[in-house]
Order: structure tokens, then sequence, then C-alpha cells
């Protein structure tokens, strides 16, 4: 069970806390035992008419209170510890995947649907807790009173006693087989599951599409196959676990058969009084609850254990390639880009970008045009080092970027990218995105250099408008107005906009053209778009074809030249 | 909550079925005493061997009815639930596809996401917990209790009392915890969907070296997560001990009295022995009903939320007019927009006002203008995405109200601004503008989409896979194949919105072309940035801020609109604009 020993890890860090957690569950479970007893000595002391012994009976019942107002105390603290561990170590491991989606390579999250990821860290998480507090809660206490049953039998009678703890194991070989069983399927359950929930994610997520297509009907197909499958798996887990405590129960019924029938021919021996005898049964059945539990509890630490896996498959997922040890760091960045050589590819059997080599030197503005699909994103993913680059290399300031944290080279950057993408919160939030120390003036200086300004002044509450998810109602032009407005903020020595103004009006893009301009002033840039009037007054025109640069130039120079620039060029102003 | 019970009702005989059996066997469990007794009594006292060995299997027969009874019950609860669960989230989807675009701004897509999984999964938990004890449990500690009153009316009353101070701790802490714990479930939502943003935002949070921001902010929110979950955790969990304290205490209280009972003759030991067995019992089935509660509480507090959006009906009224049933002559336009405005749900001003076009067969229709001129708002009303505040907006020279929104959809090939492909093959995403596409239908749509070379580059053609949202593809790429996606459907009305960003002047151009050419002639609305895109249009509208600054040929308007002008000039500069 290396998922255990993975959570028992993660307990680690409570140790102090799983002590009293234990000690509190040693001494409520041994006082919940002795409580009884007491009540057998009150009973002792009641014989018949005349014949009660009172001092005796006020001084037990006494005893009694305080044994039971310590257990319950002790039993309070027990939960409130369990749940302290329980929660704590659930928000470690979420905290652990949430890191780990810091680091997790381009390729992970470009490859996995979204919604199985976000399931993993809530779901399954959520499902985990459940089972570790169960765990935590019924585990020790059980165990003790096991024990505890145990020693008080063996005191009383140790040959039923015997009989009992031969017969125990039977029990235990029973939970053991329905665990097993019911592992696997809760893992069928887990998987069917998180199948439904990525559905659910990809078609609610997109909902607004499928109702323009009337793709309704279709879902709901689809849904229901799922749902049914579910189902019907759903109801194997839940009936395969749910067997566990009859059938340990009817285990324990039939040792306490053998309890009577043995305890009641010891009795015919007159080795035994017939009220020891009924202590005995009553213990016999206390002894066996635990055992209830705790396969109960086996059982939710399967389930628990498959999300868990689910969790701990995530967490160790390889991490992109860490940052060199001992990192150079790029001071004083001039933007001086050298590209040597590069190849580059998604899918390792298709190549993509071969030989691509390019100097670009510091102030120069590079605009990258092409047909789609001819490598222009891919070049900003490497100069981003979202990607590494297969072979060759990309240097910047005579530094190759493999030898940079990636934080230290991304800082240099400041990147407005095609799909727009907003979070939860208010404008200013949007604009700063949580960098701390802006100012008020700073926001509102930045948002008039994009332009966003005075849209964001009609909103009603300007900048602290919360937007919802994925920008609510802002249109996509606003939505990407406040992505630049983030550069603004404060400007990084290198520039990359990829398609950055696609949705805005060319009036207001006129207008952010002209900041851009400001702003490019003395900055190396790379600028990825389709309107060619963006990208007129670029230095270098680089002219892009299946992963090639095919021309190179100026915008005067290319459309001299006549090649594919110019034929893309024209073929804006014929019908 | 209540109201979801509705749905368990195609189950009623599993969910009947399971509570019975499960009484049943606590039946047989409560007559396990009874047959020790006798062995005590005739057994042992008699010095029957035969009888004990008689009885004792009488025990083992016993258990294995009950055993055999609860395993029914088991499985009926299990199905109960499963199928239960599965019903509502039918239902529940089939609901929320149903939602308006108004109602899906204002709710939010992970709110709804959660409904459907971790909310209905605690519910089908937590029905099937009630169905397997709820029956059982009181079954026990009324049983018990009713016993009690046989043996002696005074210290039943302590029974009584005892129920009733259980009962107030029971339901005291399930009220005080139904809203803390929906707390805690809202909590959790922040937590997801600060997930959910941080993967769809990666690159610009990576681009701006915020992963270390992005960490404290979600560590924050799971710690007041974790917070609230102890804090709630420690409240509930009084409920065991207290539950323990009260009966232990009727406990002392019992034997005090029966002790008095027993000197004065009044109750014999056993009497008190029995009384103080039951008291036990109930304790016993009292705990495993208060978790059974503590589960049931957050189940409630789900299944409220459920059926809170279970009651969420689509805002909008359905007509009943087939779309393609109308019929117009030649000289009809196809679109008309009468003096129409728009308004969002909470917004003070209207995003679009007083526009009236109209639009006939074969058309191209280019609509222009600044960001948030409400270009968009203008093309969402003809789907009726949304409605319009003011004014009429016509198909066929009908109120769009009047139609059956499904039909009208179904004649409205739409391609929205964010290119949206979904998991499966190509043929899987085209087969959304029309389920009985041939392949050639498919192609003959590619072609026009300028989308058949990257179908044909992908291994698998039209059987190549699209990953979720379409990440295995260009910006472009996706681009087109929405396009196709909506030329598959044939429509009698094609609207581009901003559909053509991220393509190159050529295919752009290449792209207006083959549309231009489409056989089944639609009305095209393009809504574009470029100039270059709309100014071969039959009729282009300029938007400025919501109103209409101009409508007519490219032409025209360079002569009568100021903001058409601008635009025009800004792409082409001067010397286009006055050539």
């Amino acid at each position: 069970m290396r998922e255990l020993k993975r959570v028992l890890k993660y307990a680690a860090a409570y140790r102090v806390l799983i002590f009293f957690s234990i000690l509190f569950a040693v001494v409520s479970a041994i006082l919940a035992l002795y409580a009884p007893i007491i009540a057998g000595q009150v009973v002792d002391c009641i014989i018949g008419k005349g014949d009660v012994d009172f001092d005796l009976v006020r001084q037990l019942l006494i005893r009694m209170g305080i044994v039971v107002i310590v257990s319950a105390l002790c039993q309070w603290f027990m939960y409130g510890v369990n749940n302290k561990i329980t929660f704590g170590v659930v928000r470690d491991v979420r905290n652990d995947a949430f890191d780990k989606l810091q680091i997790l390579p381009f390729e992970y999250l470009d490859s996995h649907p979204q919604g199985e990821v976000v399931s993993r860290i809530i779901a399954d998480v959520d499902q985990f807790a459940d089972g570790l507090l169960m765990g935590f809660t019924q585990l020790f206490t059980g165990v003790v009173t096991i024990l505890g049953t145990l020693a008080f039998m063996f005191y009383l009678q140790w040959q039923i006693a015997f009989v009992v703890v031969v017969l125990t194991p039977v029990s235990l070989l029973v939970a053991r087989f329905i665990a097993t069983r019911s592992y696997k399927l809760f893992g069928e359950q887990s998987k069917a599951r998180a199948e439904q929930t990525a559905l659910i994610d990809e078609m609610i997520g997109s909902l607004k599409v499928v109702k323009a297509f009337g793709h309704e009907a279709e879902n709901e197909t689809v849904f229901n196959e799922i749902n049914d499958r579910l189902a019907a798996t759903s109801l194997k887990a839940t009936f395969i676990s749910s067997l566990t405590n009859p059938s340990t129960r009817v285990v324990n019924n039939i040792v306490y058969a053998f309890v009577a029938l043995f305890g009641a021919f010891v009795c015919v021996g007159s080795l035994m009084s017939v009220g020891e005898l009924t202590i005995f049964l009553s213990y016999a059945t206390q002894y066996t609850k635990p055992f209830n539990e705790i396969s109960g509890v086996v059982t939710e630490l399967q389930n628990a254990l498959a999300c868990a896996k689910r969790v701990f498959d995530l967490i160790d997922e390889t991490p992109e390639i860490s940052d060199t040890n001992a990192p150079e760091k790029l001071e004083d960045v001039k933007g001086n880009i050298e590209i040597d050589d590069v190849f580059f590819s998604y899918d390792k059997e298709k190549e993509l970008i071969k030989n691509l080599t390019l100097s670009v030197k510091e102030g120069q503005r590079v605009a990258i045009v092409g047909p789609t699909g001819s490598g222009k994103t891919t070049i900003i993913n490497l100069l981003m080092r979202f990607y590494d680059v297969d072979k060759g290399s990309i240097i910047v300031e005579n530094k190759n970027i493999r030898d940079l944290k990636r934080e230290n080279l991304r800082e240099n950057y400041g990147m407005v990218l095609q799909e727009t993408w907003l979070r939860t919160g208010t404008i200013r939030d949007n604009i700063t995105l949580g960098r701390a120390g802006y100012s008020d003036e700073e926001v509102i200086e930045a948002a008039k250099k994009s332009h966003a300004h005075s849209f964001i002044k009609r909103l009603p509450n300007g900048y602290d408008t919360v937007i919802g998810e994925d920008g609510g109602l802002l249109s996509q032009g606003q939505k990407q107005l406040l992505c630049i407005t983030r550069i603004m903020l404060n400007v990084p020595p290198m520039l990359i906009l990829d398609e950055a103004t696609s949705s805005i009006d060319t009036r207001t893009e006129m207008r952010i053209q002209r900041a851009f301009q400001k702003m490019m002033i003395g900055r190396t840039s790379f600028i990825v778009a389709h309107r060619l009037s963006t990208i007129r007054e670029a230095d270098r025109i680089l002219v892009m074809k299946d992963g090639r640069i095919i021309e190179q130039g100026d915008h005067n120079s290319l459309l001299e030249k006549g090649g594919f620039y110019s034929e893309l060029y024209r073929s804006q102003f014929e019908q | 909550m209540i109201k979801l019970l509705k749905y368990i009702k195609k189950y009623t005989l599993e969910a009947a079925m399971g509570p019975l059996f499960k009484l049943l066997e606590a039946s047989f469990e409560l007559i396990v005493p009874l047959v020790v007794a006798a062995i005590i009594d005739n057994g042992i006292r008699n010095s029957d061997k035969p009888y004990i060995i008689r009885m004792s299997l009488v025990l083992i027969m016993l258990a294995v009815v009950g055993y055999i009874c609860s395993v029914t019950a088991q499985y009926f609860a299990a199905k109960a639930s499963a199928y239960f669960a599965a019903s509502i989230k039918k239902v529940l989807f089939k609901n929320i596809q149903g939602l308006s675009y108004e109602q899906i701004d204002t709710l939010g897509t992970t709110t709804l996401i959660t409904r459907m999984t971790s909310d209905i999964n605690q519910i089908q938990s937590g029905v099937n917990l009630t169905l397997r004890l709820l029956l059982r449990s009181p079954f026990v500690v009324f049983g018990a209790m009713v016993m009690a009153f046989t043996i002696d009316f005074q210290q039943a009353l302590i029974f009584l009392i005892t129920i009733l101070v259980l009962s107030v701790v029971v339901f005291g802490i399930m009220l005080w915890g139904i809203p803390r714990y929906k707390m805690v479930q809202e909590l959790l939502d922040k937590v997801l969907g600060r997930t959910r943003e941080n993967l769809s935002g990666v690159r610009v949070i990576r681009a701006f070296g915020l992963e270390n921001e992005e960490a404290t902010v979600f560590k924050e929110k799971n710690e007041k997560l974790t917070k609230l979950q102890e804090y709630v955790g420690r409240i509930s969990a009084l409920m065991n001990p207290i539950t323990y304290v009260v009966l232990n205490f009727a406990i002392i209280i019992l034997l005090k009295q029966g002790a008095d009972k027993v000197y004065v003759g009044a109750l014999s030991t056993g009497a008190v022995v029995a009384l103080y067995n039951y008291m036990s019992q109930i304790l016993v089935e009292l705990v495993k009903l208060a978790n059974l509660i503590i589960n049931i509480t957050r189940s409630f507090a789900c299944g409220n939320r459920v059926q809170l959006m279970l009651e969420k009906k689509g805002s909008m009224e359905d007509g009943s007019l087939d779309a393609k049933s109308i019929v117009i002559s030649d000289g009809e336009p196809v679109i008309s927009f009468e003096n129409v405005c728009a308004r969002y749900t909470g917004d003070s001003e209207d995003s679009l006002s007083g526009v009236s076009f109209t639009a006939m067969k074969g058309e191209s229709i280019g609509v222009i203008g600044g960001t948030g001129s409400g270009k968009t708002t203008l093309i969402n009303l003809i789907p009726r995405f949304y409605d319009a505040s003011e004014g009429t907006v016509r198909f066929k020279g009908r109120d769009v109200r009047e139609l059956s929104v499904k039909s009208l959809r179904e004649i409205i090939g739409i391609v929205p601004q964010k290119a949206v492909l979904f998991k499966g093959t190509v043929r899987d995403n085209l087969l959304w503008g029309n389920q009985n596409a041939s392949d050639e239908e498919m192609w003959d749509a590619l072609n026009a989409a300028q989308a058949s070379e990257v179908v044909k580059e992908k291994k698998g053609g039209l059987l190549a896979e699209i990953t979720q949202g379409g990440r295995n593809l260009s910006g472009g790429q996706k681009q087109r194949l929405t396009i196709a996606r909506a030329l598959v459907k044939k429509p009698e009305v094609l609207i581009l919105d901003d559909s053509s960003s991220a393509l190159d002047n050529m295919t752009d151009k290449n792209l207006r072309n083959a549309i231009a050419k489409l056989p089944y002639k639609p009305v095209t609305f393009i809504v574009s940035q470029r100039a270059a895109s709309i100014r071969f249009c039959d009729k282009i509208i300029v938007l400025d801020d919501g109103h209409v600054d101009g409508i007519g040929t490219h032409e025209e308007l360079l002569k009568n609109s100021e903001t058409y002008r601008e635009i025009y000039e800004s792409q082409f500069g001067k010397e286009a604009a006055n050539a």
C-alpha cells in the first residue's frame, strides 16, 4: 500500500497531535469499558427487598458520573484533534498538488482535460478527507476497545475467551476479502465519475456553444449513457462495500452463539455463575462492535486511498526540468536575442521547427507573419521557455536561457496572448494580478495607456467592479484591453504580442499602437499578427511557413521582392 | 431537498424494501436476548445440555437469516441511492442545459459543475445511509422505550425524558450544522474555482512569474476552508460525547431510583437489569442515528443547493412556431430589426439602441465598430441568445419570440468569437452542425471554411482526435473548424462573430469568397474589426457605442460615416480612403 505510506508521511507532520489523539482514544475507550462494570457492581448491591447497600450505591454512582464525564471529554478532545490532523493533512495534500500545478510542464497541461485535473484536487481530496477522518476517529478507539475487552474476558474465563480469539480471524478474513473487492470497484467508480466530470466540465463550461448549436439533446444522450454506467458501477461498489458490516456481524453473531453454548456448558459444570455469563455475553457483543467499525473504516479507507492515489499520481507527475542549481542571472537586459539552429516539435514524430536561426538586436521590432500552423506561436512558446527546444539554443544577452531561472527570463518579457484570460475578482485585481506594490494611480495610469480606462470608468464600480469567471459580461475586446493593461503596469525590456489586438477595433487599436510604439522604443519586441497594418512598421518581418523562415526583411523590401509576403499583403485589397 | 424525493419514486420498491429488510434484521436481533434468557432460565437451571445445543442452533439460525435480510437490504439501498442520484443528475443536467445565456452569465459555470458533481455524490451517500439506518435506529430506540413502559411506568418516564433531551441535542446540533456545511461547500467552490482559473490561465501566470503568488492565494483560501472545516467539525463532534453523557446520567438516575424501588419491594433486581440493558441498547443505536444525522445534514445542505438549481427554470419563454415552416416571397427580408434595443440584466444603460435594418436572402451584412460598441450584442439577438429589451427582431416577418428556439437555432449557423471545440474526432465536432451530414457534405463545409488542409494534415482525417477545448490545434485551425461546423448545417442565416481574427488575409479572403458562393445562399453576418473583411459586404452596419452610426455600402459609408472612414483609414491609410 504505497498510498498509505504516503498518507502516513503527510500525517507525520502532526506527530504530537497523533500522540494526543491516541492518548485520548485510549483513555476514553478504557473509561467507556469501565462504566458498565461500575453499573454491574451497582446492580450487585441491589440484591432484593430491604437488602440494598445505599452507601456503596451512592459512592459507585458518583464514580460512574466522573468516569462518564471524563470519558466524554476525552472523546470530544479526540474528535477535535482528529479534525485538526485530517483537515491539516488534506490541506497539505491540496497545497502540494497546487504547487505541483505550478511546475507541471506544458506538455502535461496541454494534453490533460482541465476537469480531470480539477477533480483530482477537489473531489478526490474531499473523498479522501472523509475516509481519513473516519479512520482516525474510529481506528484507535476500536483497537483499544478490542484489547480492553479481551483483557477483561481473559480475566473472567480464559477458556471461553480463547474460543472468541480463535474465531476472530474469520471475521477479519471476511472483511479483508470484501475490502479487496470493493477497492477495485471503487477504482472503477472513480474512473466512471472522472469521465462524467470531464464531460460536465467540458459541456457546461462551454454551455453557450452547446446552446448555439442546439446540441443539448445529443449531450444528454452521451451524458445519460455515462450516467447509467456510473450508476451501475456505483451500485456494485456501494453494495459490495456495504457487505462488510453484515458479513462481519454474521460471523460475530455466530461467535456469540458459540460463547452462549460453551458458556452455558461451563455454567452447567458450575465453573462460572450465571451473572458472570451475562457479563461475558454482553462483553462478547461489545467486543465484536469495534470489529464492525474497524472493517467499516477499512472499506472507507480503501475508497479514500483509491482517491488519494489519483492525487498522488498528480503530485508525482514529472515536473518541468528544474532550473539549474547555479543559475546565471539576467541583469540589465537590453534585448539581444540569438536563436541558434533550433529544432522543436510537440509531437516528436512530426517535425515542426527546423534549423531556426535568428539574431535580434536590442530595440528591434520583429513581426512574425505566416499562415496558421506555420509555427508562429511555437516560437513564442520557445522564447518564453514554455517548452524547451529539442536541439540548438536560444541565447539572451549572451546567456543560454536554459542556464537561467525561468522566472528571471520571463520577468524580462511582457506578453499579451490571443486567448484572453481573466479571473474572478475586481478589475484592479485583474490588472495587478496580485503583484503587490502598485498604487491606484499607477493602475489608472496603465489603464489610460492601454485605453481601458474609459470603459472601466463606465463600469458600475469602476476599478472595483467584480467580474465573474472568464470576464463575464465584458466583450472580447474589453477583455483584451485588460490583458494589455497588465503589461502597461510595468513594461519589461522585451515584448511579445501574440495576436494581441485581434479583437480590438482598429480605432482603439490605433491608440494602443501609439502607446505600444512608445513602449517599444528601446525594447526588443516580437509581434505575431495577421493584420498587416499592425506590422507594417516593424524593423524586421519574418515570414514563416511550415516551421521555417522563408522571407525576411522590412515591409518595403519584402513588397519589392514580390514573394509570399507581397501576395499576403495584396490579398487584403481584393475581393 | 424534500422536493428532490420525487426522483426516488421510480425506485419506490427499492427504497421501501431496503428499510423493510433492515427492520426484519433488527427484529431478529431483538429476539436474541430472549433466546439467551431461555438458555439461562431453562438450559442452565435444568442442566439440559441438548436444550442448550438446540437454542444455540437457533441463535446461529437467527444470525444467518438476519444476514440474508441485511444483504438484501444493502442491495436495495445501494440500488435506490445509486439510481436516485443518477436520475437527479439526469434531470439537473437537462435543466442546466436549459438555462438562458443570462442565467449562465450570472450563475457561473463553476457553481453549476459543483452541483452536478460533489453535491450529488454527497446526496447519494446520504440517501444510501438513510435507507440503511434511518428506520432501524428509531425502531430499536422506541422499541426499547415501549418495553420499558411495560416494566415500570415511572422508570419509563426517565426513558421518555432522556429521548426528548437527546432529540433536542441531536436536532440542535443538526440545525446549527446545516448553514455551516453550506459555507464549507461554498469555500470549497472557491478553492475549486481558483484551481480551474489557475489551469486555464497557466500561460499568463507563468509569463508573469506569478506561480508563488498563486500558490500563496490558493493556500490562503485553502487555509480558510480548513479552519472552517475544523470549526464546524469540532462543534458537530459534540454530538457523540453529549449523547453519551446524557444517556449515562439517565442510567445513573435509573440505578438510583431502581435501588430505592427494589429496597421497598416495588421492583425486582432482574427488572432493573432489564431496564439498564434497554437503556444501553438505546445508546448504541442513538450513536448510530447521530452519525447518520450528521451525514444527512450534509446531504440536506447539498440537496437544497441542487434543489435550488433545479428550480431555476430557463428564463426564456419558448415560442411554438417552427422556423423552418415559414415561407416568404423573394422580395421579403429574412431578418429584420425594428428599432431594437438591448440591455443586459444589472446594467444601467442599453448596450444597443435603436437598431433597424433588413437583410435579404443571400445578402452579406458586415457589422463593424469599436470595442464594446454592441456588435456581439446585435448578432446575439438573432438566435435569441438574449431578448431585445425594446423593439422587435424578425425572422421572415415573424417575431423571433413566436418561434420555437430550437427550430430557430437549427436554421442559424453561428461561429462564436471564442473558438470552442470538443473532445472527440473532427467528425464528431462537425456533426454538431448537422447530425445527418454525409462525408461529402462535411468536406464541402471544410473546403468552404478553408479547413480541409487542417483536416488532411491530421492523422486520421475526419477521424483525427481533438482534445478537450481543441488544445491540440492552433487558434487559426480552431477558428476554421468552428466555421466548418457552422457550415455543415447549411444554415439560412450564417453569423461569423469576429471569427476570422486568427486567419491571415489570404485565407480570410478565400473564406469570404467561398461563403459568397454557397449554393444555399444564406444571409451572412460578418462581425469584424477589419475593414478588409467587410468592405465588400452588401450592407455594412457601423456601430458606435451601441448606436448605429451608419448603414450602407463601403462607398456610401466612406462618404457618410465618420466612424467608418476613421476605421478604414487606420487600416489602409488615407490614400486608400480617398481613392
